[in-house]
Protein backbone atom coordinates (compact mmCIF):
# COMPACT_ATOMS: atom_id res chain seq x y z
CA UNK A 1 0.00 0.00 0.00
CA UNK A 2 0.98 3.50 -1.34
CA UNK A 3 0.76 6.60 0.69
CA UNK A 4 -1.42 7.97 -2.19
CA UNK A 5 -3.65 4.42 -2.20
CA UNK A 6 -3.45 0.96 -3.04
CA UNK A 7 -1.64 -0.24 -6.25
CA UNK A 8 -5.29 -1.28 -7.92
CA UNK A 9 -6.81 1.97 -6.73
CA UNK A 10 -4.31 3.71 -8.45
CA UNK A 11 -4.02 1.85 -11.62
CA UNK A 12 -8.16 2.13 -11.93
CA UNK A 13 -8.42 5.76 -11.29
CA UNK A 14 -5.90 6.40 -13.56
CA UNK A 15 -7.80 4.36 -16.69
CA UNK A 16 -10.83 6.72 -16.32
CA UNK A 17 -8.48 10.00 -16.15
CA UNK A 18 -7.07 8.58 -19.03
CA UNK A 19 -9.64 6.45 -20.83
CA UNK A 20 -11.47 10.32 -20.51
CA UNK A 21 -9.01 12.38 -22.39
CA UNK A 22 -7.97 9.59 -25.11
CA UNK A 23 -11.62 8.76 -26.27
CA UNK A 24 -12.45 12.67 -26.07
CA UNK A 25 -9.56 13.42 -28.34
CA UNK A 26 -10.43 10.11 -30.88
CA UNK A 27 -14.13 11.57 -31.06
CA UNK A 28 -13.14 15.31 -31.43
CA UNK A 29 -10.67 14.23 -34.01
CA UNK A 30 -13.60 13.13 -36.10
CA UNK A 31 -13.59 16.79 -37.30
CA UNK A 32 -10.45 17.52 -39.05
CA UNK A 33 -11.11 17.80 -42.91
CA UNK A 34 -14.93 18.59 -41.73
CA UNK A 35 -15.22 21.56 -39.39
CA UNK A 36 -17.08 24.30 -40.71
CA UNK A 37 -14.12 26.65 -41.24
CA UNK A 38 -10.88 25.75 -42.09
CA UNK A 39 -9.71 28.06 -38.17
CA UNK A 40 -12.14 25.55 -36.39
CA UNK A 41 -10.50 22.57 -38.07
CA UNK A 42 -7.14 23.41 -36.65
CA UNK A 43 -8.61 24.42 -33.20
CA UNK A 44 -10.46 21.11 -32.82
CA UNK A 45 -7.59 19.09 -33.96
CA UNK A 46 -5.54 21.09 -31.70
CA UNK A 47 -7.79 20.66 -28.26
CA UNK A 48 -7.80 16.58 -29.70
CA UNK A 49 -3.87 17.07 -29.67
CA UNK A 50 -3.77 18.30 -26.06
CA UNK A 51 -6.42 15.97 -24.90
CA UNK A 52 -4.27 12.93 -26.71
CA UNK A 53 -0.86 13.93 -24.90
CA UNK A 54 -2.71 13.84 -21.75
CA UNK A 55 -4.15 10.49 -22.14
CA UNK A 56 -0.70 9.57 -23.02
CA UNK A 57 0.64 10.77 -20.35
CA UNK A 58 -1.86 9.35 -17.61
CA UNK A 59 -1.80 5.75 -19.71
CA UNK A 60 2.24 5.86 -19.65
CA UNK A 61 1.94 6.15 -15.97
CA UNK A 62 -1.22 3.76 -15.11
CA UNK A 63 0.98 1.05 -16.99
CA UNK A 64 4.13 1.55 -14.27
CA UNK A 65 1.58 1.55 -11.38
CA UNK A 66 -0.20 -1.55 -12.62
CA UNK A 67 3.46 -3.32 -13.15
CA UNK A 68 2.35 -5.79 -15.60
CA UNK A 69 4.41 -4.63 -18.38
CA UNK A 70 1.66 -2.91 -20.41
CA UNK A 71 2.60 0.29 -22.25
CA UNK A 72 0.38 3.11 -23.03
CA UNK A 73 -0.40 1.50 -26.29
CA UNK A 74 -1.25 -1.63 -24.87
CA UNK A 75 -3.75 -0.07 -22.74
CA UNK A 76 -5.30 1.90 -25.55
CA UNK A 77 -5.15 -0.48 -28.19
CA UNK A 78 -5.47 -4.31 -26.21
CA UNK A 79 -8.27 -3.57 -24.48
CA UNK A 80 -12.51 -4.18 -25.59
CA UNK A 81 -14.76 -1.56 -24.53
CA UNK A 82 -15.97 -3.61 -21.48
CA UNK A 83 -12.40 -2.84 -19.97
CA UNK A 84 -12.64 1.21 -20.80
CA UNK A 85 -13.03 3.28 -17.79
CA UNK A 86 -14.64 6.96 -19.46
CA UNK A 87 -17.57 8.42 -18.78
CA UNK A 88 -20.34 8.39 -21.38
CA UNK A 89 -20.11 12.11 -22.06
CA UNK A 90 -17.01 11.54 -24.46
CA UNK A 91 -17.89 8.62 -26.22
CA UNK A 92 -21.53 10.22 -27.46
CA UNK A 93 -21.39 10.65 -31.08
CA UNK A 94 -20.55 13.86 -32.94
CA UNK A 95 -24.69 14.36 -33.96
CA UNK A 96 -27.87 13.57 -32.93
CA UNK A 97 -28.09 10.15 -31.61
CA UNK A 98 -28.24 7.13 -33.45
CA UNK A 99 -27.10 8.99 -36.82
CA UNK A 100 -23.60 9.13 -38.55
CA UNK A 101 -23.69 12.80 -38.44
CA UNK A 102 -21.98 15.75 -37.33
CA UNK A 103 -23.64 18.27 -35.05
CA UNK A 104 -21.39 21.49 -34.62
CA UNK A 105 -23.42 22.69 -32.01
CA UNK A 106 -23.91 19.20 -29.92
CA UNK A 107 -19.68 18.74 -30.15
CA UNK A 108 -19.43 22.03 -28.78
CA UNK A 109 -22.27 21.58 -25.72
CA UNK A 110 -20.03 18.08 -25.40
CA UNK A 111 -16.52 20.22 -24.89
CA UNK A 112 -18.15 22.88 -22.74
CA UNK A 113 -19.61 20.60 -20.40
CA UNK A 114 -16.20 18.07 -20.17
CA UNK A 115 -13.17 20.67 -20.62
CA UNK A 116 -15.27 22.66 -17.84
CA UNK A 117 -15.10 19.46 -15.48
CA UNK A 118 -11.48 18.53 -16.54
CA UNK A 119 -10.27 22.10 -15.40
CA UNK A 120 -12.13 22.00 -12.06
CA UNK A 121 -10.65 18.34 -11.83
CA UNK A 122 -6.90 19.27 -12.89
CA UNK A 123 -7.03 22.39 -10.51
CA UNK A 124 -7.59 20.33 -7.36
CA UNK A 125 -5.85 17.24 -9.02
CA UNK A 126 -2.14 19.51 -8.59
CA UNK A 127 -2.35 19.16 -5.47
CA UNK A 128 -2.58 15.20 -5.46
CA UNK A 129 0.00 13.02 -3.24
CA UNK A 130 0.22 11.39 -6.15
CA UNK A 131 3.28 13.46 -7.13
CA UNK A 132 3.38 12.02 -10.90
CA UNK A 133 -0.39 13.15 -11.14
CA UNK A 134 0.16 15.77 -10.05
CA UNK A 135 2.80 16.73 -12.70
CA UNK A 136 0.29 15.42 -15.18
CA UNK A 137 -2.69 17.61 -13.97
CA UNK A 138 -0.04 21.20 -13.72
CA UNK A 139 -0.18 20.71 -17.57
CA UNK A 140 -3.13 19.86 -18.29
CA UNK A 141 -4.73 22.38 -16.18
CA UNK A 142 -3.10 25.21 -18.54
CA UNK A 143 -4.35 23.59 -21.78
CA UNK A 144 -8.15 22.85 -20.58
CA UNK A 145 -8.69 26.44 -19.53
CA UNK A 146 -7.86 27.53 -23.51
CA UNK A 147 -10.82 23.95 -24.20
CA UNK A 148 -13.16 25.63 -22.00
CA UNK A 149 -11.83 28.96 -23.11
CA UNK A 150 -13.34 28.29 -26.96
CA UNK A 151 -16.60 26.49 -25.90
CA UNK A 152 -17.66 29.06 -24.19
CA UNK A 153 -16.98 31.55 -27.18
CA UNK A 154 -18.61 29.12 -29.27
CA UNK A 155 -21.92 28.47 -27.13
CA UNK A 156 -22.43 32.00 -26.33
CA UNK A 157 -21.95 33.02 -30.45
CA UNK A 158 -24.40 30.42 -31.21
CA UNK A 159 -27.07 30.46 -28.21
CA UNK A 160 -26.80 34.61 -29.03
CA UNK A 161 -26.76 34.10 -32.75
CA UNK A 162 -29.43 33.90 -34.85
CA UNK A 163 -32.81 32.33 -34.19
CA UNK A 164 -31.82 28.71 -35.82
CA UNK A 165 -28.41 28.73 -34.04
CA UNK A 166 -30.22 29.34 -31.09
CA UNK A 167 -32.44 26.56 -31.46
CA UNK A 168 -29.89 24.19 -32.50
CA UNK A 169 -27.12 24.99 -29.62
CA UNK A 170 -30.46 24.77 -26.97
CA UNK A 171 -31.06 21.12 -28.50
CA UNK A 172 -27.52 20.31 -28.12
CA UNK A 173 -27.35 21.49 -24.67
CA UNK A 174 -30.48 19.58 -23.93
CA UNK A 175 -29.04 16.57 -25.69
CA UNK A 176 -25.76 16.61 -23.64
CA UNK A 177 -27.01 17.44 -20.67
CA UNK A 178 -28.36 14.00 -19.07
CA UNK A 179 -24.79 12.60 -19.48
CA UNK A 180 -23.06 14.93 -17.45
CA UNK A 181 -24.45 13.86 -14.21
CA UNK A 182 -22.12 10.70 -14.42
CA UNK A 183 -18.83 13.07 -14.32
CA UNK A 184 -20.02 13.86 -10.52
CA UNK A 185 -20.79 10.20 -9.57
CA UNK A 186 -18.57 8.97 -6.27
CA UNK A 187 -18.18 5.52 -5.50
CA UNK A 188 -16.16 3.22 -3.31
CA UNK A 189 -12.79 4.14 -5.30
CA UNK A 190 -13.13 7.61 -5.25
CA UNK A 191 -13.83 7.61 -1.58
CA UNK A 192 -10.63 5.87 -0.50
CA UNK A 193 -8.52 7.93 -3.32
CA UNK A 194 -9.67 11.07 -1.79
CA UNK A 195 -9.10 9.78 1.36
CA UNK A 196 -5.38 9.23 0.24
CA UNK A 197 -5.66 12.44 -1.12
CA UNK A 198 -4.14 11.06 -4.16
CA UNK A 199 -7.86 11.73 -6.18
CA UNK A 200 -10.66 13.94 -5.87
CA UNK A 201 -14.04 13.18 -4.71
CA UNK A 202 -16.34 13.82 -8.28
CA UNK A 203 -19.31 14.93 -6.67
CA UNK A 204 -17.25 17.94 -4.99
CA UNK A 205 -16.72 19.31 -8.29
CA UNK A 206 -20.25 19.70 -9.34
CA UNK A 207 -20.71 23.07 -7.89
CA UNK A 208 -17.92 24.82 -9.37
CA UNK A 209 -18.57 22.89 -12.58
CA UNK A 210 -22.76 24.45 -12.33
CA UNK A 211 -21.37 28.00 -11.51
CA UNK A 212 -18.90 28.06 -14.62
CA UNK A 213 -21.75 26.44 -16.75
CA UNK A 214 -24.34 28.10 -15.99
CA UNK A 215 -22.35 31.23 -16.43
CA UNK A 216 -21.77 30.34 -19.76
CA UNK A 217 -25.45 29.30 -20.87
CA UNK A 218 -26.50 32.46 -19.50
CA UNK A 219 -24.79 34.93 -21.41
CA UNK A 220 -25.52 32.41 -24.30
CA UNK A 221 -29.27 33.12 -23.37
CA UNK A 222 -29.53 29.64 -23.29
CA UNK A 223 -31.78 28.08 -20.71
CA UNK A 224 -30.08 26.01 -18.40
CA UNK A 225 -31.79 22.21 -18.68
CA UNK A 226 -33.57 20.24 -15.50
CA UNK A 227 -31.71 18.05 -13.71
CA UNK A 228 -33.07 14.29 -14.35
CA UNK A 229 -32.49 11.08 -16.36
CA UNK A 230 -28.42 10.58 -15.50
CA UNK A 231 -27.26 7.66 -17.08
CA UNK A 232 -24.41 6.20 -16.04
CA UNK A 233 -22.11 2.83 -16.23
CA UNK A 234 -18.76 4.19 -17.93
CA UNK A 235 -16.68 3.97 -15.15
CA UNK A 236 -17.96 -0.21 -15.07
CA UNK A 237 -17.40 -0.16 -18.16
CA UNK A 238 -21.15 -0.59 -19.30
CA UNK A 239 -20.95 1.55 -22.48
CA UNK A 240 -23.29 2.82 -24.84
CA UNK A 241 -22.96 1.11 -28.61
CA UNK A 242 -20.78 4.09 -29.97
CA UNK A 243 -17.99 3.00 -27.90
CA UNK A 244 -17.29 -0.17 -29.71
CA UNK A 245 -17.79 1.42 -32.79
CA UNK A 246 -15.13 4.05 -31.84
CA UNK A 247 -12.55 1.44 -30.26
CA UNK A 248 -13.23 -0.50 -34.01
CA UNK A 249 -11.61 2.33 -36.00
CA UNK A 250 -9.03 3.23 -33.41
CA UNK A 251 -7.78 -0.04 -32.69
CA UNK A 252 -7.76 -1.28 -36.75
CA UNK A 253 -4.69 -0.16 -37.33
CA UNK A 254 -2.90 -2.09 -34.50
CA UNK A 255 -5.28 -5.02 -35.14
CA UNK A 256 -4.06 -5.25 -38.99
CA UNK A 257 0.07 -4.25 -37.99
CA UNK A 258 0.05 -5.95 -34.31
CA UNK A 259 3.17 -4.17 -32.75
CA UNK A 260 2.89 -1.40 -34.74
CA UNK A 261 4.67 2.13 -33.67
CA UNK A 262 5.84 5.38 -35.17
CA UNK B 1 42.85 3.32 -23.09
CA UNK B 2 41.23 6.24 -22.21
CA UNK B 3 38.51 8.02 -24.52
CA UNK B 4 38.98 11.60 -24.68
CA UNK B 5 35.89 13.44 -24.57
CA UNK B 6 35.27 17.12 -26.37
CA UNK B 7 35.01 19.77 -23.34
CA UNK B 8 31.93 19.28 -20.82
CA UNK B 9 31.07 22.63 -21.21
CA UNK B 10 30.82 22.99 -24.81
CA UNK B 11 28.07 20.07 -24.41
CA UNK B 12 25.83 22.49 -23.32
CA UNK B 13 26.19 24.80 -25.57
CA UNK B 14 25.94 22.28 -28.46
CA UNK B 15 22.82 21.51 -26.68
CA UNK B 16 21.34 24.98 -26.49
CA UNK B 17 21.79 25.79 -30.22
CA UNK B 18 19.64 23.29 -31.45
CA UNK B 19 16.92 24.57 -33.29
CA UNK B 20 12.99 24.15 -32.31
CA UNK B 21 11.75 21.88 -35.66
CA UNK B 22 8.41 24.06 -35.26
CA UNK B 23 9.87 27.52 -34.92
CA UNK B 24 13.52 27.02 -36.17
CA UNK B 25 14.64 30.82 -35.66
CA UNK B 26 14.80 30.54 -32.05
CA UNK B 27 16.55 27.94 -30.07
CA UNK B 28 15.49 24.78 -27.87
CA UNK B 29 17.03 27.21 -24.65
CA UNK B 30 15.45 30.56 -25.91
CA UNK B 31 12.08 28.83 -25.46
CA UNK B 32 12.90 27.66 -22.23
CA UNK B 33 12.52 23.94 -22.57
CA UNK B 34 15.93 22.73 -21.89
CA UNK B 35 16.15 22.43 -18.67
CA UNK B 36 19.63 20.63 -17.90
CA UNK B 37 22.26 19.59 -19.28
CA UNK B 38 24.91 16.86 -17.35
CA UNK B 39 28.10 15.30 -18.48
CA UNK B 40 29.25 12.26 -15.99
CA UNK B 41 32.79 11.09 -15.86
CA UNK B 42 32.42 8.42 -18.38
CA UNK B 43 31.58 11.30 -21.25
CA UNK B 44 27.07 9.99 -20.25
CA UNK B 45 25.15 13.36 -21.18
CA UNK B 46 22.23 13.91 -19.74
CA UNK B 47 19.71 16.24 -21.05
CA UNK B 48 16.29 17.04 -19.56
CA UNK B 49 13.89 18.66 -21.55
CA UNK B 50 10.45 19.82 -20.30
CA UNK B 51 6.93 19.62 -23.17
CA UNK B 52 5.54 23.01 -23.99
CA UNK B 53 2.20 21.18 -24.50
CA UNK B 54 1.33 17.74 -23.02
CA UNK B 55 0.54 16.68 -27.10
CA UNK B 56 3.60 18.77 -28.62
CA UNK B 57 4.59 16.49 -31.61
CA UNK B 58 7.84 17.87 -31.86
CA UNK B 59 9.10 16.46 -28.45
CA UNK B 60 10.71 13.57 -30.72
CA UNK B 61 11.52 15.22 -33.24
CA UNK B 62 13.88 17.35 -30.53
CA UNK B 63 14.86 14.38 -28.81
CA UNK B 64 16.27 13.20 -32.21
CA UNK B 65 17.72 16.09 -32.96
CA UNK B 66 19.95 16.64 -29.62
CA UNK B 67 21.25 12.90 -29.65
CA UNK B 68 22.28 14.11 -33.46
CA UNK B 69 23.52 17.28 -32.24
CA UNK B 70 25.54 15.91 -29.25
CA UNK B 71 27.08 12.59 -31.52
CA UNK B 72 28.17 14.93 -34.46
CA UNK B 73 29.77 16.81 -31.70
CA UNK B 74 31.90 13.95 -29.58
CA UNK B 75 28.96 12.43 -27.36
CA UNK B 76 27.74 9.58 -28.15
CA UNK B 77 26.19 8.44 -25.11
CA UNK B 78 22.90 10.35 -24.49
CA UNK B 79 20.06 10.15 -22.70
CA UNK B 80 17.16 12.24 -22.66
CA UNK B 81 14.76 12.60 -19.99
CA UNK B 82 11.33 14.75 -19.93
CA UNK B 83 10.56 16.57 -17.14
CA UNK B 84 6.80 17.45 -16.60
CA UNK B 85 7.26 19.67 -13.33
CA UNK B 86 7.72 22.80 -13.21
CA UNK B 87 5.22 22.95 -16.19
CA UNK B 88 6.86 24.86 -18.84
CA UNK B 89 5.57 29.00 -18.87
CA UNK B 90 6.00 30.90 -21.77
CA UNK B 91 7.33 33.18 -18.81
CA UNK B 92 10.44 31.47 -19.48
CA UNK B 93 11.30 32.36 -23.04
CA UNK B 94 13.90 34.83 -23.12
CA UNK B 95 14.39 38.04 -24.56
CA UNK B 96 16.08 37.19 -27.15
CA UNK B 97 13.42 34.58 -28.20
CA UNK B 98 10.46 36.84 -28.40
CA UNK B 99 12.61 39.34 -30.25
CA UNK B 100 13.31 36.56 -32.70
CA UNK B 101 9.60 35.36 -32.80
CA UNK B 102 8.29 38.62 -33.91
CA UNK B 103 11.39 39.44 -36.74
CA UNK B 104 9.81 36.19 -38.48
CA UNK B 105 6.45 37.70 -37.93
CA UNK B 106 5.25 36.19 -34.65
CA UNK B 107 3.56 38.19 -32.20
CA UNK B 108 5.46 37.16 -29.02
CA UNK B 109 3.80 36.19 -25.70
CA UNK B 110 2.50 38.55 -23.25
CA UNK B 111 3.76 37.45 -19.73
CA UNK B 112 1.27 35.36 -18.10
CA UNK B 113 -0.40 36.32 -14.66
CA UNK B 114 -0.23 32.86 -13.05
CA UNK B 115 -3.16 30.86 -11.73
CA UNK B 116 -5.42 33.85 -13.64
CA UNK B 117 -7.95 32.59 -16.43
CA UNK B 118 -6.45 32.51 -19.98
CA UNK B 119 -5.14 35.88 -20.63
CA UNK B 120 -6.71 38.22 -22.59
CA UNK B 121 -5.25 41.38 -24.19
CA UNK B 122 -6.90 44.42 -25.22
CA UNK B 123 -4.73 44.94 -28.42
CA UNK B 124 -2.14 42.96 -30.03
CA UNK B 125 0.33 44.82 -32.41
CA UNK B 126 0.99 43.76 -36.00
CA UNK B 127 4.71 42.09 -35.57
CA UNK B 128 5.01 43.19 -39.17
CA UNK B 129 3.75 46.72 -39.19
CA UNK B 130 3.39 47.27 -35.48
CA UNK B 131 -0.50 48.43 -35.75
CA UNK B 132 -2.24 47.80 -32.93
CA UNK B 133 -5.09 47.74 -34.99
CA UNK B 134 -5.50 43.70 -35.06
CA UNK B 135 -8.49 41.00 -34.64
CA UNK B 136 -8.37 37.34 -33.52
CA UNK B 137 -9.03 35.20 -36.25
CA UNK B 138 -8.56 31.90 -34.35
CA UNK B 139 -7.37 31.13 -30.64
CA UNK B 140 -6.06 28.27 -31.94
CA UNK B 141 -3.08 28.56 -34.81
CA UNK B 142 -0.99 26.01 -36.44
CA UNK B 143 -0.39 24.73 -33.51
CA UNK B 144 -1.55 24.62 -30.03
CA UNK B 145 0.59 26.79 -28.68
CA UNK B 146 -0.22 29.81 -31.42
CA UNK B 147 -3.28 31.69 -32.34
CA UNK B 148 -4.11 33.49 -35.43
CA UNK B 149 -4.59 37.13 -36.15
CA UNK B 150 -5.01 39.90 -39.20
CA UNK B 151 -3.82 43.26 -39.26
CA UNK B 152 -6.16 45.72 -40.19
CA UNK B 153 -3.67 48.73 -41.18
CA UNK B 154 -1.66 46.23 -43.68
CA UNK B 155 -3.93 43.15 -44.37
CA UNK B 156 -1.85 40.63 -43.57
CA UNK B 157 -2.25 37.50 -41.36
CA UNK B 158 0.12 36.42 -38.50
CA UNK B 159 0.53 33.97 -36.06
CA UNK B 160 0.94 35.07 -32.36
CA UNK B 161 2.35 32.71 -29.44
CA UNK B 162 -0.12 32.29 -26.46
CA UNK B 163 0.76 32.89 -23.31
CA UNK B 164 1.24 29.98 -21.15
Amino acid sequence: MNASGGRTDRFEYLLRLGDDALVAAQRLAEWVSRAPELEEDMALANIALDQLGQARLLLSYAGEVEGAGRSEDDLAHLRTDREYRNCLLVELPNGAPGEDTLDFGVTIAKLLGFSAYQHGLYQRLVASTDQRLAEIAGKAVKETAYHLDHAALWTCRLGDGTAESHRRMQAAVEQVWPYTHELFQADDLTARLAVAGSGVDPASLRDGWLSTVEKVLAEATLTRPEDGWAPDGGRFGSHTEALSYLLGEMQSLHRAHPGVSW
Amino acid sequence: MTTVHAPADRAAEVVAAVPDPELPMVTIADLGILRGVEVSGTGRVTVTITPTYSGCPAMDTIRTDIRRALTAAGWPDVEVRTQLAPAWTTDWMTQEAKHKLAEAGIAPPEPHQDGGPVPVRLSMRCPNCGSPDTSEISRFGATSCKSLWRCRSCAEPFEHFKAL
